[in-house]
């Protein structure tokens, strides 16, 4: 991106996934809209769309953030994971197959924000102790499954071998 | 689309930004981490007609060591920065162990040291840290900088005294605020509902004490109770020049009490603020007697 300027609608090149996009957006455009409606990857949830819930969470460079609260064309040279990058095509990755174990997820709305979430803290925190899990993932709502086997599949996923890196 | 139209610039200098606020004036917004600005944006609590994205301005971005002791902060920094950063532990770690009670990680991800004090909600920490550090604040703009003081910054709930076309640039902590050859003790906590939320009531409480254990010199500041931080004058005069002791630190909560005057809103009522803000400046305070500046664990 060169200098500054001026426009409705800019074009953006990024990697999400490791797949390279290009496109054109408008500006007032949010980061998780551009990734549902233009990219067609749905598995980033809206809740709130104001930073409350977490559902939205993705990897922005490596870093967990809201994708509710960027615009897409901040996202230009960025290189992102969505939960569409945990799984190797048909292998589930170790922490989906964890929630999937221990029942971490009912309805499955917060799943994709939980496990986004999940994947960033356990890069940070390999061997969380229960109360680092309980804080890890207080910034992401749940309605229904209940945080318990949440917490469990988390911690579950933080005793197997090393998590492989998402969008690898 | 949930935002309402508006331009957008993403100047890649400092010069560039600057410039580009003068011209917009009134009608700019600065989005730096967006953790304010853009839920305001979604819901269309705010409607600027520019938006001027300082991201791609890598200058604004450091944690620097100053030579008295201090550490100077470009305002882009990340709160996840200054949260792991070792010479905020080393040098001021009052500010790394308040850190984590900033929204959640993922908010300290993109949140910016200098976006929450320029938005300067009454209950937000870092603002009142930097009140309780006695910091300074560079405000630049295309044809000056000045430096201010957070007591002549914080105007107000969401107020402060940012002129158009001027942008918070560097926060400066300096070591005279808490050196630790001179043995500041510190506390800090907040109370709310939930680990993440906004505090309904926090306090932050620096404190110096001689061998005998007397007090020397003593800093109460309070948050989350009036529209900026606020400074407990009369509770620190009652620990000048005492044993901080159990008797004395019941005066002082039952002081920091008296002196809080906060309003009453949907998170707590003004009764129940002035009755925990007592509560926990004692707790401080024990903290800070047990623990000395060099201390990182609480």
């Amino acid at each position: 991106m060169t200098s500054s300027y001026r426009a409705v609608t800019l074009p953006i090149k990024l990697t999400v996934n490791g797949k390279e996009y290009q496109s054109s957006v408008e500006v007032r455009k949010t980061l998780a809209d551009f990734l549902r409606d233009e990219l067609d990857l749905t598995g980033t949830h809206l809740g709130c769309e104001h930073g409350v819930c977490g559902a939205c969470t993705i990897l922005f460079n490596g870093d967990a953030v809201r994708s509710c609260l960027m615009l897409a064309v901040q996202a230009d040279g960025a290189n992102l994971t969505t939960v569409e990058g945990l799984a190797q095509e048909e292998e589930l990755h170790p922490l989906q197959q964890a929630f999937q174990e221990n029942h971490a997820l009912q309805c499955g709305f917060c799943t994709p924000g939980m496990l986004m979430t999940a994947y960033a803290f356990l890069q940070d925190t390999p061997s969380p102790t229960e109360e680092q899990v309980k804080e890890g993932i207080s910034g992401n709502i749940c309605r229904c499954t209940g945080y318990a086997p949440i917490i469990q599949a988390i911690l579950q996923t933080s005793k197997e071998p090393p998590v492989r890196k998402a969008g690898e | 689309m949930k935002p309402a139209k508006f331009e957008y610039f993403a100047p890649t200098s400092l010069a560039e930004a600057l410039e580009l606020l003068h011209e917009h004036g009134d009608d700019a917004k600065v989005l730096a981490g967006g953790q304010s600005l853009m839920p305001m944006i979604n819901m269309r609590l705010a409607r600027p007609k520019v938006v001027a994205d300082i991201n791609r301005i890598p200058d604004l971005d450091y944690i620097s060591p100053t030579p008295d002791g201090g550490l100077a902060i470009g305002a882009l920094t990340r709160q996840r920065s200054v949260e792991k950063s070792t010479d905020v532990k080393a040098r001021i770690p009052v500010l790394a162990a308040a850190m984590p009670s900033i929204g959640h990680f993922q908010i300290r991800n993109r949140g910016t040291v200098g976006g929450s004090i320029s938005h300067a909600d009454p209950s937000a920490e870092l603002p009142a840290l930097c009140f309780a550090l006695d910091g300074e604040f560079v405000l630049s703009s295309a044809s000056n900088q000045r430096v201010l003081k957070p007591v002549d910054f914080f105007i107000s709930h969401l107020t402060t005294a940012l002129e158009p076309g001027e942008l918070l640039t560097e926060i400066r902590l300096p070591a005279r605020a808490l050196a630790p050859s001179e043995e500041w003790r510190w506390g800090f906590q907040e109370v709310c509902r939930r680990q993440g939320d906004f505090a309904m009531v926090g306090a932050v409480s620096l404190l110096k004490l001689d061998g005998g254990g007397i007090c020397q010199s003593a800093c109460i500041t309070m948050f989350g109770v009036a529209g900026t931080p606020v400074r407990i004058r009369r509770a620190e005069e009652a620990l000048l020049g005492s044993r901080v002791n159990g008797s004395v630190l019941q005066d002082v909560s039952r002081i920091v009490s008296e002196e809080l005057d906060p309003d009453s809103d949907i998170h707590a009522s003004s009764a129940y603020r002035k009755e925990i803000g007592g509560v926990i400046a004692r707790r401080t305070l024990e903290a800070a007697i047990d623990r000395r500046n060099g201390d990182e664990t609480a």
